[in-house]
C-alpha cells in the first residue's frame, strides 16, 4: 500500500517517537502492564503504515459488493437500504407475543424475530413433564399450528420477513410457517425469513440439542434441499457465532468455530449431491457484538473475507452471491449486568454501533432488563430507539465501511483472519467440525476461555462497571413476569386441539415421518403434511428420538 | 491409623443444571473453580430433572448440591429438589444455588430451604469461602 521511501521515513520517525516515549514512560508509566481486548488479545499503543505494509488493497480490501467483500456485501450498503431492525421477541403465549409483534412494528421495527420458550426449543409440548416451570418464560409457547396462527394474526407475511431462533425442531416450525402463510394466501415461493437450524453450535455452545450430531445434520440438509427448490426466499440456516461467544469464547474462537461450522454444512449439502451455487446464496450467519469495539468490527470484516475465499477456493462456487457472508447481529447479552441495569443501554448502544460499522444486514439490540427476564414494553422501546437513533441521527450510515484504511483496524482485521485460519486448519486436521465436536475440542477451548475471563474479572484485571468497579447499590427495576393464567390457557388450548383434530390422520402422518426418517427420503413434505393436521411438535420429535436416539450432554468442564 | 482417621475427606459437591436452559457457562466456571479449590466436583451436565439430580446426589454421596439456573424456572425447581431430598431422608445435603434470581424471589427460596443464592457479581473465591464455612464432609 505504501512506497518504500514512504515506509522508510515512517520507520525513522517511529524510532524517534519510540525514544521520546521511553523517556516519558520512565517518569510516568502507562496505566496498565498490558492493554488487551475483552478476548485478551494484546493491542499496541500505536499502529502505523508499517503494520499494514503488505496489504494489497484490491485483493484483500477491495470494494463493497465485490470479492472478497471486506468492505461489505452490498455496493451501496446503508445508503441504499438500512439494516433490518429485528427485535428477538417472545413472551408468554402466542396472544401476548402477537401483541408485542404489532407493538414493535408500529414503533418502526422492520423485521420479526421469534423467541420460543424452552419446551418448544427442545422439542417438548407444554403438557410434557419436562415443561414444568418453563412455560412461556424465556419465549413464546408454540405447540401446534394453532399457536402459529394466533401468533401471526394480522401480520402480512408477504411484506414482513421472520427469523426463528429454533434448532432441533427447526424444520417443524418452518413447516408451520409455510402452512400458516398458505392459509393467509401467501405461497411458500413468496415468504421470506430465516430459521436458525444450526445444530453444530448447539453441541458447542447453546446446548438446545436433541439428536446426535449426524442425524441432526441429515435433517438440516433435508431443509436446505427442500427450500432451495420450494422456498426460494428462505434463509435455510443461520450459522451462528453468537452463542459460541456468549458461552465464553474469544472473538477469534467465535469467528473460527462459526466458519468451521459453515464449512461442515457446505460439505454435508454437497455430499447430498446439491450444487453449491444453488444453496450457498441462502446460507446466512449470525454474530455477537461484544463490548470491545474495534475487535468486533475487525471480526466482521475478517469473517466476510475468509468466507468469500472459502467459498471460491475451497468449494469452487462460481456465483458472487455464494461468496457473500450476510449476517445478523445481536448485541452481547453476556456483556450486560444485572447490577445498575440502566448502564446496559449505554453498552448496547456501543455494541450496536460496532455492528453497523462492521456492515451487519440485520440487528437486535438487547434491552436493559434482559439479564433478568423478557423485556418490558418500555425497555424494548428504548432498545429499538437505540437503533433508530444510530440509523437516522448519528451520520454513521452516510459512507460505507468508514474505518477501512485505519492502520489499526486493517491490522486487526488481518490478525483476526490469521488466527481464525489457524483454528480452521486445526479442525480440518481433526477431520472437520463434527469430529472435533465429538472429541469435545471446541467445547473445551470455550470453557477454558470462559474460566480465564472469570479469573481475570475476579482479579480486577478486567473491568465491568458496576460489577468489580464503581459498585453501588441500585433500586430493583420492574421486570416482566409470566402470569399463571397464560400457562392454563396454553394447556387448555393444546388439549382442545388434540381432541378436535383428525387423530387418525395425525397417526398416519407420524407413520410417514417415521418411514422417511428411516429410509432417508426428504422429511420436509411429510412434516408439512403432519403440521397441517395439527400434529404437535413433541409428537414429531418423539418419533425422531425413537428412531435416532437422544444426545445427552457429556458435561465437559 | 490415627493420622488417617483425623484426615477429613474432601468436600464433595454436585453441580447440577436443572431445567431445559442451556446456559452452562456459570455452572462450568464454578465447577472448575471448586475443583481448583480442592473440592471433589461432580457435574451433572445439562437438562436434568429434579428427580435425576437428587438420585445423582445420593448415589455420589455428596455433601452439597449447587443448582445453576438461568431460565426463570427456579421458583419451581429449587423447592422441588429440596422436597425430594427430604423424601429420601437426605435433607442433610446442603442445597445452594446460583443464576439470575430476582431479589424478591431470594427470600422465598431461602424460606423453602435453599441455604445460599449466588447472584451475578459473585467471585469464585466468595463461593469457595462460603462452601468451606458452611459445608462439612458428612460422616
Amino acid at each position: 500500500m505504501f512506497k518504500e521511501d514512504q515506509l522508510k521515513k515512517v520507520q525513522e520517525e517511529k524510532k524517534k517517537w519510540g525514544g521520546d516515549l521511553s523517556k516519558m514512560l520512565s517518569e510516568t508509566p502507562e496505566r496498565l502492564p498490558r492493554f488487551t481486548t475483552v478476548s485478551d488479545l494484546e493491542i499496541k499503543g500505536l499502529y502505523t503504515p508499517e503494520d499494514i505494509k503488505g496489504l494489497d488493497y484490491s485483493r484483500e480490501v477491495g470494494f463493497p459488493g465485490v470479492f472478497p467483500f471486506t468492505r461489505g456485501v452490498q455496493p451501496s450498503m446503508y445508503r441504499g437500504r438500512l439494516w433490518t431492525m429485528r427485535m428477538f421477541s417472545g413472551l408468554g403465549g402466542p396472544e401476548e407475543t402477537n401483541k408485542r409483534f404489532h407493538y414493535l412494528l408500529n414503533h418502526g421495527e422492520t423485521g420479526l424475530s421469534i423467541a420460543f420458550h424452552y419446551p418448544t426449543l427442545m422439542g417438548y409440548d407444554s403438557d410434557s413433564p419436562n415443561a414444568r416451570g418453563e412455560i412461556g418464560k424465556c419465549g413464546v409457547a408454540v405447540d401446534t399450528l394453532k399457536d402459529m396462527e394466533i401468533l401471526f394474526e394480522g401480520i402480512p407475511l408477504d411484506k414482513v420477513t421472520t427469523s426463528m431462533t429454533i434448532n432441533p425442531p427447526a424444520s417443524i416450525l418452518l413447516a408451520m410457517y409455510i402452512v400458516m402463510a398458505e392459509k393467509q394466501g401467501v405461497s411458500k415461493k413468496e415468504i421470506g425469513g430465516t430459521i436458525q437450524n444450526d445444530m453444530l453450535k448447539e453441541f458447542i455452545a447453546q446446548k438446545t440439542f436433541m439428536l446426535p450430531p449426524r442425524p441432526s445434520l441429515r435433517i438440516i440438509v433435508d431443509t436446505i434441499e427442500y427450500c432451495t427448490k420450494e422456498v426460494p426466499r428462505w434463509n435455510t440456516i443461520s450459522i451462528s457465532g453468537y452463542h459460541i461467544r456468549e458461552a465464553g469464547a474469544t472473538a477469534v474462537q467465535e469467528l473460527a468455530f462459526t466458519l468451521a461450522d459453515g464449512i461442515a454444512y457446505v460439505d454435508a449439502a454437497m455430499e447430498r449431491g446439491l450444487d453449491v451455487d444453488d444453496f450457498a446464496p441462502r446460507l446466512s450467519f449470525f454474530f455477537d457484538s461484544h463490548i470491545d469495539f474495534f475487535e468486533e468490527i475487525a471480526k466482521y470484516r475478517a469473517a466476510r473475507r475468509i468466507w468469500a475465499n472459502v467459498m471460491k477456493e475451497r468449494f469452487m462456487a462460481k456465483k458472487p452471491r455464494s461468496w457473500m457472508l450476510r449476517f445478523h447481529t445481536q448485541t452481547a447479552g453476556c456483556s450486560l449486568t444485572a447490577q445498575q441495569p440502566f448502564n446496559n443501554v449505554v453498552r448496547t448502544a456501543y455494541e450496536a454501533l460496532a455492528a453497523v460499522l462492521g456492515g451487519t444486514q440485520s440487528l437486535h439490540t438487547n434491552s436493559l432488563d434482559e439479564t433478568y427476564a423478557i423485556p418490558t414494553e418500555e425497555a424494548v422501546t428504548i432498545a429499538l430507539r437505540t437503533q433508530q437513533i444510530l440509523a437516522e441521527e448519528t451520520g454513521v450510515t452516510n459512507t460505507i465501511d468508514p474505518l477501512a484504511g485505519s492502520y489499526f483496524v486493517e491490522a486487526l482485521t488481518n490478525e483476526m483472519e490469521e488466527k481464525a485460519w489457524d483454528y480452521i486448519r486445526k479442525i480440518d486436521e481433526m477431520g472437520g467440525m463434527v469430529k472435533a465436536i465429538e472429541r469435545g475440542y471446541p467445547q473445551m477451548e470455550i470453557a477454558e476461555a470462559a474460566y480465564r475471563f472469570q479469573r481475570q474479572m475476579d482479579a480486577n484485571e478486567k473491568v465491568t462497571v458496576g460489577v468489580n468497579k464503581y459498585v453501588t447499590d441500585h433500586p430493583p427495576i420492574t421486570i416482566w413476569r409470566m402470569r399463571p393464567e397464560i400457562e392454563e390457557r396454553q394447556l387448555k388450548r393444546l388439549q382442545e386441539v388434540k381432541r378436535t383434530r383428525n387423530n387418525g390422520k395425525v397417526k398416519e402422518c407420524l407413520g410417514e415421518i417415521r418411514k422417511a426418517s428411516q429410509n432417508g427420503e426428504n422429511l420436509i413434505p411429510h412434516i408439512i403434511n403432519a403440521v397441517r393436521e395439527y400434529t404437535t411438535i413433541q409428537e414429531i420429535c418423539d418419533v425422531w428420538r425413537e428412531v435416532y436416539g437422544r444426545y445427552t450432554d457429556p458435561g465437559y468442564f | 491409623m490415627i493420622a488417617e482417621e483425623s484426615m477429613e475427606r474432601k468436600i464433595r459437591i454436585l453441580i447440577a443444571k436443572p431445567g431445559l436452559d442451556g446456559h452452562d457457562r456459570g455452572a462450568k466456571i464454578i465447577a472448575r473453580g471448586f475443583r481448583d479449590a480442592g473440592f471433589e466436583v461432580i457435574y451433572t451436565g445439562l437438562h436434568q430433572t429434579p428427580e435425576q439430580i437428587v438420585a445423582a446426589a445420593i448415589q455420589e454421596d455428596v455433601d452439597g448440591i449447587g443448582l445453576s439456573i438461568l431460565s426463570g424456572a427456579h421458583d419451581y425447581i429449587f423447592p422441588q429438589v429440596i422436597q425430594l431430598l427430604q423424601g429420601k431422608g437426605a435433607s442433610d445435603i446442603v442445597v445452594f444455588g446460583g443464576g439470575i434470581i430476582p431479589e424478591e424471589d431470594i427470600l422465598s427460596l431461602k424460606g423453602s430451604g435453599v441455604k445460599a443464592l449466588f447472584v451475578p457479581g459473585t467471585t469464585i473465591e466468595e463461593a469457595v469461602k462460603w462452601v468451606r464455612e458452611n459445608i462439612k464432609p458428612r460422616k
